[in-house]
C-alpha cells in the first residue's frame, strides 16, 4: 500500500436486480484529507459507501485498509467499524427509545467489576464528549426529545469518540443549520489533523470547497475521476457529474406567455397541515406550469400534498375550475381532475409487485370505481398506448414494474396519470434518480402537456430543470410559502430568494 | 430449460406438490397395510339409516370435512393479501357464531331442543352478522388503529370462545332439529357443506372477476401509500377484508356447528385459524401481503384437511395432530423465508462454480 | 429549556402507561376489598395467594416482555408450559428424580428457545408465525406424551410433593381466624422463585448489555445493526431467554397444579401478552419493563381473584375482562403512537 494512503478500492462492480450500480469503481483515501465523493442522485456514492461499510456485497474489485494485510471484505458494519470504518449517515441510524449516552455507548459500554454496565461512568463520558463538540444535551435523555439536528450531532459524536481512521460522512448536513454545520466543519478540521480520513457526501457544492482536499466524481455508477479541489472549478464539476448530455436538455425552452389572462384552475386560499406546512395562497391558471423552489424540507413537497388532499388540508379553501371543492382524501382531489407523482417512487409511487399493465391503469380504475372494471382488452389497449406515447422501455405490459430501471418506473406512473386525462398535474421530483436522457424526455413532456391547455405544478431539486420549463416560480422556505417570481426567471435570482436573509 | 422455468413459477406448483405427495403417502400406506392402494381414490354409494343413499370414498370425506377449511381460506386469503397479516380470530369466531347461532335458535338457557325458537334463517343471518361485526372489530384496529394485525385479532382469539360460552349460559347447546342439520348433512347423495363451499367459492370467484376488487386488494397489500395516492381508499379496502374474513368464519362456524348439531365453544374450529393460514402458505401466497392467488389457497385448504385425514388413517390421534402441521408450517415458511432462498442459491452458485472450475 | 420541556412531555408518554396500571391495580384491589371483605379478601393473605396462583405466569410475563422489547412476540409459552408440565408429570411417574426433571424440562426450554429464535432471528420469518407453530407443535407434543391427565402425588414423587406444599411464613400480617387461630402468612416456593427472577431480569434489562440491546433492537433494528450489534443473535437471544424462564415459570405452575394434562395453561400466552401491554411494554417494541408486568400479572390476578370470590360469575368472565383490558391499552398505545407520530 502506498505511503499515506488509509484506504482504497479498486475496480469494484456490483449489480442490483436489473440496473449495474457500481462499474469498475476505483476510489482513494489518504490520511489526514476530506475527501468530497460527488455525483449526481443514482450515480453510485451511497452503493459505493455502503460496500465500504459491508452493508452492501460487491461482487468484483477490493478493497484495502491501512494496517492490515490483504484485501478487506466487510460483512457487517460491525465488521467495518472493528476496521476503523465508522459512517454517519443521511437518516438518522440511532435509536430514539434510548437515551443520549446509550446511544453514544450502545455495544461499547463500560462495564463495572459485576459485568454490569457502568451508567455512571458512560454518562459520565458522554457529558465530556458533547461538551468538547460544544453541544448542549442532557445526555440522560431520550434522543427522540431531541430534535434532528442535535440527533445528528449525536451520530457524529458517536462515530468520532470510536477511533476510526476512515469516517465516512454521508450527507450529514442535509439537516443542520450553518451554525451547526460549521461547528461540524471544525470538528472535521481537527479530526484531519490527528490524521483521520474523511469521506464526505454532500449536495452542497459550497460545503465542499469551504472544507475538502478532494474529490471524487461517479456518474451512473461509474468512476469519473479524481482531482485536487484547486484542480476543478465549480463549473468543471458539475460538468463532470453531469457528463455531456447537458446540451440536449438545452433545446427545451418554453415560449414566453402572459398567463394572467387564463381561466384559473387551481384557487388555494390559507391551506395548511398542521406540523408540515403553514398557511399558504397560490394561484394557478390553465396551460400553465408553476415551479416550487425551496430546499429539501422546506415545505415544497407538503405544500403540493396539501392541495392533492394527500396530507388533508386543516384550513382554508380550494377552488378548482372555480367552484369550491372539499378534499380529504387523494379520490376526492382526482375527481376534480388532478393527479399526482409523489416524490418517493418506492415508498408511493409504484405498485412493485403488479405489472406495468395495472400500474397503468389503477389511478383510472379508481376514479371509475370498484363495479366499473375495465375489460382486458381495454387495459391492454391504455396500456399500450402510453407505452408508445411516452416511450417506456419494458419487455411486455405484463413485466413487473419492479423489473424496470427507475426511470421507466417513473414514465408509467407518468403513463397512469395521463390515462386519467388530468386537467392539473403534481410532478413531485419526477426526475430523481433517472438518466439524463429520461429526464430531458420528462421535461419535454411537461411542456407538451402545458400547450395542451392543462395546468402543472412541478418540484424538482434541480432549479435549470424548473427554469427551462416553468413560467412561474412559488419559494418556499421553512414550510412557509415566502414569495413568487414571475418574470426574469433566472438561477441566481431563484437561488438568492430561496436562500433568503437581507443580501 | 425455459419450460422449467415456467413450471417453477407456477402458482399452484406448491399446492399440487403437496396433494400428490399426501396421496402417495396415503397409497403407499395402504399398500403397506394391505389394503387395495387404490382404495384412497375409490367411491361408492352406500345406505345409511339417516340419510338414505350417499356417496362414500376418502376422497369424498376430505372434500366434505375440508368445507370449513377452504371457506376460511378464502377470507383469510383477502386477509393476508390485503394487510401483510393474518387473522388468528377466525377459530374462535366460528365457535362465537355458531354459539350466537344456537343462542337464537334454542332460546337462551335451554341446553338441548328439537324444536326452533326462532326461524332457521334468523339463526343464519344471527351467526353471519356476528361474524361480520367481529370483522368490522378487527377491521378497525388493522385498518383505523394501525394495530399489528396478527395482535388486533389476538384480542377476539382469546375473548371470542369465552363470549360464545357466556351466550350459552356455560352450556352446549343442542339443537337437534331436522332443518338445521341438513346443513352439516347430505343434499341427495352429496353432503351439503360440499355445496355450500362451492357456493361461497362461486360467489367471490365472480366478484373477484367482475369488479376491480381484486386488484384493489393486491395493490393496497403490495404498498398501501402508493395506492391511496393513487386513489385507492387504503383503509376501508383493508377494513373490507377483514370484515368479508368475519363473515365467511360465521359461515364456517355454521357448517362446523350443523354437523355435530350443537355449539360447543370450546371445540368448533379449535386450531382452524392454523389450518386456514396453512392453506394460504402452501398455496404459493407470500404470507408478506400483496398478490394472492385464490385457487392455491383452497388447493391448499384442501390438501391441510386431506393432511389431517391421513394422520389420523396413520393412527394419529386429533390432538397430535398439530404437532406434524407445526412441522409442516415450519418447513413451508423457512422455504419461502428470503434469507434461505438467499443462502440456496449462495450454496447452489459455490456448487456451479465449483464445477466450473472442475470442468 | 425547549428542549427540557420537549423531555418532561415524553417522560410523561412513556411512564403514563405505567403509572395508569399501578393505579388501576390499586383501584382494582380497593374494589375487591370493599365489595368482599367480608370474605377475607383484605387478608393479606388473599394477596400472597394471587402471588402464588401466578407465579409461573410472573416468570413467563417477564420472558414475554423481554421478546416484546424486541418488537417481537411469543404466543407459544402456554403450549410449552402444558408440555413441561406433562414432561414432568409422566417423567416424575416413571421413577425420574424431581431434580433431573426439572433440569430436563429447562435444557428443552433453551433448545425450543434456539430453534424459534433461529427461525425468527436469522431466516427473519415472522415471530407470531413461528410462536404459532411453536405452540401448536408443543401442545400436540404434550398429548404424543400422553393423551390422559397424570397427577403428581407424593407416593410418584417425595421430594416434589415436599416443594409444593412446603410454606415460607412471613413474620407480619396474619389475621386471627373465626376459631380464634393465629394465621400466619405464607408463601410457596414458586413464588420465591418468581420473585428471583423478576429481580434478575430487571438487572439484566437495566444493567447489562445484553438487556440495553433488547431495547436497541426494539427502538429500531436497522440502527441496532448499523451501530455494531448482532441483531440476528440478540433476537435469537430473546426468544431463548423467553422459553427458558417459560419452563422455569412452567415448574411453578406445575408445583400448583401437581399434573399434566393436554388442556393446561390454555390461552396462558394470553395472560402473559396482556400482562406485558397492560404494564406499558409496546407492541411495537422499545419500551417497556418487567415492574409494569408484574403489576400486569397482578391485574390479571385480581380479576381472578374477584370473580372467584364473588363465586355467580361465570367463569368465563375472566377471559373476557382481560381481553377487555387488552383492548383498551392497545388502543391507548395507538393513539399515543399517533400523537408521537403528529409531534414530528
Amino acid at each position: 500500500m502506498e505511503e499515506n494512503v488509509v484506504l482504497t478500492a479498486r475496480g469494484i462492480s456490483m449489480t442490483f436486480p436489473g440496473v449495474k450500480a457500481l462499474d469498475n469503481v476505483d476510489f482513494t483515501l489518504r490520511k489526514g484529507e476530506i475527501h468530497a465523493l460527488m455525483g449526481e442522485n443514482g450515480a453510485g456514492k451511497s452503493t459505493l459507501i455502503k460496500c465500504l461499510t459491508g452493508i452492501n456485497d460487491f461482487e468484483e474489485g477490493e478493497i484495502r485498509i491501512d494496517g492490515i494485510d490483504g484485501p478487506v471484505r466487510n460483512h457487517s458494519t460491525r465488521d467495518a467499524q472493528n476496521k476503523g470504518i465508522s459512517t454517519v449517515y443521511q437518516e438518522v441510524n440511532l435509536c430514539p427509545n434510548l437515551s443520549v449516552a446509550e446511544n453514544l455507548f450502545i455495544g461499547r459500554e463500560p462495564l463495572t467489576k459485576l459485568h454490569t454496565i457502568d451508567r455512571k461512568s458512560y454518562n459520565k463520558r458522554s457529558m465530556k464528549i458533547m461538551d468538547d463538540l460544544g453541544i448542549s444535551v442532557d445526555v440522560t435523555q431520550n434522543l427522540e426529545n431531541y430534535s434532528l439536528a442535535i440527533q445528528q450531532m449525536v451520530a457524529i459524536a458517536r462515530a468520532v469518540d470510536m477511533d476510526c481512521k476512515v469516517l465516512i460522512l454521508d450527507e450529514p448536513t442535509s439537516s443542520l443549520d450553518d451554525e451547526e454545520v460549521e461547528k461540524l466543519f471544525n470538528l472535521m478540521r481537527r479530526l484531519k489533523e490527528k490524521g483521520v480520513g474523511i469521506i464526505f457526501v454532500t449536495h452542497f457544492l459550497e460545503q465542499v470547497y469551504a472544507v475538502c482536499d478532494r474529490i471524487t466524481v461517479l456518474r451512473n455508477g461509474k468512476y469519473v475521476g479524481e482531482y485536487p479541489i484547486a484542480e476543478l472549478p465549480r463549473v468543471k464539476l458539475v460538468a463532470a457529474m453531469m457528463g455531456k448530455d447537458l446540451d440536449d436538455l438545452a433545446e427545451i425552452k418554453k415560449e414566453e406567455k402572459d398567463y394572467s389572462k387564463e381561466p384559473m384552475e387551481i384557487a388555494a386560499k390559507g391551506l395548511s397541515h398542521a406540523g408540515t406546512i403553514k398557511p399558504f395562497d397560490l394561484n394557478i391558471h390553465k396551460g400553465e406550469v408553476v415551479g416550487i423552489g425551496g430546499l429539501l424540507g422546506s415545505g415544497r413537497s407538503e405544500l403540493a400534498r396539501c392541495i392533492y388532499g394527500a396530507d388533508k388540508a386543516q384550513t382554508g379553501s380550494l377552488d378548482v375550475d372555480g367552484k369550491q371543492v372539499k378534499i380529504n382524501q387523494p379520490i376526492d382531489a382526482m375527481n376534480k381532475g388532478m393527479g399526482m407523482l409523489p416524490d418517493d417512487r418506492k415508498a408511493e409511487g409504484i405498485i412493485a409487485d403488479l405489472s406495468v399493465r395495472e400500474n397503468i391503469i389503477l389511478a383510472l380504475q379508481a376514479k371509475r370505481g370498484m363495479f366499473k372494471q375495465l375489460s382486458r382488452a381495454q387495459q391492454e389497449e391504455i396500456a399500450d398506448r402510453y407505452i408508445d406515447l411516452i416511450n417506456i422501455k419494458t419487455s411486455s405490459k405484463d413485466t413487473l414494474v419492479k423489473q424496470l430501471s427507475g426511470g421507466n418506473q417513473q414514465k408509467v406512473i407518468l403513463a397512469r396519470w395521463l390515462a386519467t386525462d388530468p386537467d392539473f398535474l403534481i410532478l413531485d421530483e419526477p426526475t430523481r434518480g433517472i438518466d439524463v436522457g429520461t429526464k430531458s424526455e420528462i421535461q419535454k413532456l411537461i411542456v407538451k402537456l402545458a400547450s395542451e391547455g392543462k395546468s402543472v405544478l412541478f418540484i424538482s431539486s434541480e432549479i435549470e430543470e424548473m427554469l427551462r420549463t416553468c413560467s412561474r416560480m412559488v419559494i418556499m422556505r421553512d414550510g412557509q410559502k415566502v414569495g413568487e417570481i414571475d418574470h426574469d426567471l433566472s438561477q441566481e435570482g431563484v437561488m438568492k430568494a430561496i436562500a433568503g436573509g437581507e443580501s | 430449460m425455459k419450460a422449467w422455468n415456467k413450471i417453477k413459477s407456477w402458482p399452484l406448483l406448491l399446492p399440487i406438490i403437496a396433494l400428490i405427495l399426501v396421496m402417495t403417502v396415503n397409497i403407499i400406506h395402504d399398500a403397506a397395510t394391505g389394503v387395495n392402494p387404490m382404495s384412497f381414490f375409490a367411491i361408492s354409494l352406500r345406505e345409511t339409516t339417516t340419510n338414505g343413499t350417499i356417496l362414500y370414498g376418502r376422497i369424498i370425506d376430505i372434500i366434505n370435512r375440508g368445507s370449513e377449511v377452504a371457506i376460511l381460506a378464502i377470507g383469510m386469503t383477502l386477509v393476508v393479501s390485503a394487510s401483510a397479516g393474518t387473522d388468528i380470530s377466525v377459530g374462535s369466531v366460528m365457535s362465537l357464531c355458531a354459539s350466537f347461532m344456537c343462542m337464537n335458535l334454542a332460546g337462551y338457557g335451554v341446553s338441548s331442543t328439537t324444536t326452533l325458537a326462532k326461524p332457521l334463517v334468523v339463526g343464519l343471518l344471527a351467526a353471519v352478522l356476528m361474524g361480520v361485526v367481529c370483522g368490522a372489530f378487527n377491521g378497525t384496529l388493522v385498518a383505523h388503529l394501525s394495530i399489528q394485525p396478527m395482535v388486533a385479532t389476538l384480542i377476539l382469539y382469546s375473548a371470542a370462545r369465552a363470549i360464545g360460552l357466556l351466550l350459552c349460559n356455560d352450556l352446549i347447546v343442542y339443537v337437534r332439529n331436522p332443518s338445521f342439520a341438513f346443513i352439516g348433512a347430505f343434499l341427495g347423495p352429496i353432503p351439503t357443506p360440499i355445496f355450500i363451499t362451492a357456493f361461497c367459492i362461486i360467489i367471490v370467484s365472480i366478484v373477484l372477476k367482475k369488479t376491480a376488487l381484486g386488484m384493489y386488494i393486491q395493490s393496497v397489500g403490495i404498498n398501501a401509500k402508493a395506492s391511496r395516492i393513487a386513489g385507492l381508499n387504503s383503509k376501508l379496502l383493508i377494513f373490507l377484508a377483514y370484515t368479508l374474513c368475519g363473515a365467511f368464519a360465521a359461515i364456517a362456524g355454521i357448517v362446523a356447528s350443523s354437523r355435530i348439531t350443537s355449539a360447543d365453544s370450546n371445540n368448533i374450529g379449535l386450531y382452524l385459524e392454523m389450518d386456514a393460514i396453512l392453506s394460504v402458505a402452501l398455496g404459493g401466497n407470500s404470507l408478506g401481503g400483496g398478490k394472492f392467488n385464490l385457487a392455491g389457497s383452497i388447493i391448499g385448504a384442501y390438501t391441510i384437511q386431506a393432511i389431517t385425514t391421513t394422520l389420523y388413517a396413520l393412527g394419529v390421534s386429533s390432538i397430535q395432530a398439530p404437532v406434524y402441521k407445526a412441522i409442516i408450517v415450519i418447513i413451508i415458511v423457512v422455504i419461502e423465508a428470503p434469507p434461505f432462498k438467499a443462502y440456496i442459491r449462495k450454496f447452489a452458485a459455490s456448487r456451479a462454480a465449483a464445477k466450473g472450475v472442475k470442468a | 429549556m425547549n428542549n427540557k420541556f420537549k423531555a418532561m412531555k415524553s417522560f410523561n408518554s412513556n411512564t403514563i402507561l405505567l403509572i395508569i396500571t399501578i393505579v388501576l391495580f390499586v383501584v382494582l384491589y380497593a374494589g375487591g376489598c370493599i365489595a368482599y371483605g367480608a370474605k377475607g379478601f383484605t387478608h393479606f393473605q388473599t394477596f400472597l395467594n394471587i402471588l402464588i396462583t401466578n407465579a409461573g405466569l410472573i416468570c413467563v410475563a417477564c420472558g414475554m416482555t423481554c421478546v416484546m422489547l424486541t418488537g417481537g412476540i411469543d404466543i407459544s409459552v402456554g403450549a410449552l408450559i402444558a408440555m413441561d408440565c406433562m414432561m414432568l408429570a409422566v417423567g416424575m411417574s416413571k421413577g425420574i428424580g424431581a431434580i433431573p426433571m426439572v433440569l430436563l424440562v429447562l435444557v428443552v426450554g433453551v433448545i425450543f428457545g434456539a430453534v424459534q429464535g433461529f427461525l425468527v432471528g436469522y431466516l427473519e420469518i415472522q415471530p407470531f408465525i413461528v410462536s404459532m407453530a411453536g405452540m401448536f407443535f408443543c401442545r400436540g407434543m404434550t398429548a404424543v406424551i400422553c393423551t390422559d391427565q397424570v397427577s403428581i402425588t407424593e407416593k410418584i414423587n417425595a421430594t416434589f410433593y415436599k416443594w409444593a406444599n412446603s410454606k415460607v411464613t412471613i413474620p407480619f400480617g396474619g389475621y386471627v381466624n373465626n376459631k380464634g387461630k393465629y394465621m400466619a402468612p405464607y408463601v410457596r416456593p414458586g413464588v420465591i422463585v418468581a420473585l428471583l427472577v423478576l429481580v434478575v431480569i430487571f438487572i439484566m434489562l437495566r444493567y447489562t448489555k445484553f438487556g440495553r440491546s433488547l431495547y436497541a433492537v426494539g427502538g429500531s433494528a436497522q440502527s441496532a445493526a448499523m451501530m455494531g450489534l448482532n441483531v440476528k443473535k440478540i433476537k435469537m437471544g430473546a426468544y431463548m431467554l423467553s422459553s427458558i424462564l417459560c419452563s422455569i415459570g412452567g415448574v411453578c405452575y406445575c408445583l400448583n397444579t401437581m399434573a399434566g394434562s393436554v388442556t393446561q395453561a390454555l390461552g396462558l400466552e394470553m395472560d402473559a401478552i396482556s400482562s406485558a401491554v397492560i404494564g406499558g411494554t409496546l407492541l411495537t417494541g422499545g419500551v417497556g419493563n418487567v415492574i409494569g408486568s408484574f403489576f400486569g400479572v397482578l391485574i390479571n390476578g385480581t380479576i381472578s381473584s374477584i370473580v372467584k370470590t364473588n363465586g355467580k360469575l361465570a367463569s368465563s368472565w375472566p377471559n373476557i375482562l382481560t381481553a377487555a383490558l387488552l383492548f383498551v391499552f392497545i388502543v391507548i398505545q395507538s393513539i399515543f403512537a399517533a400523537l408521537r407520530a403528529r409531534r414530528k
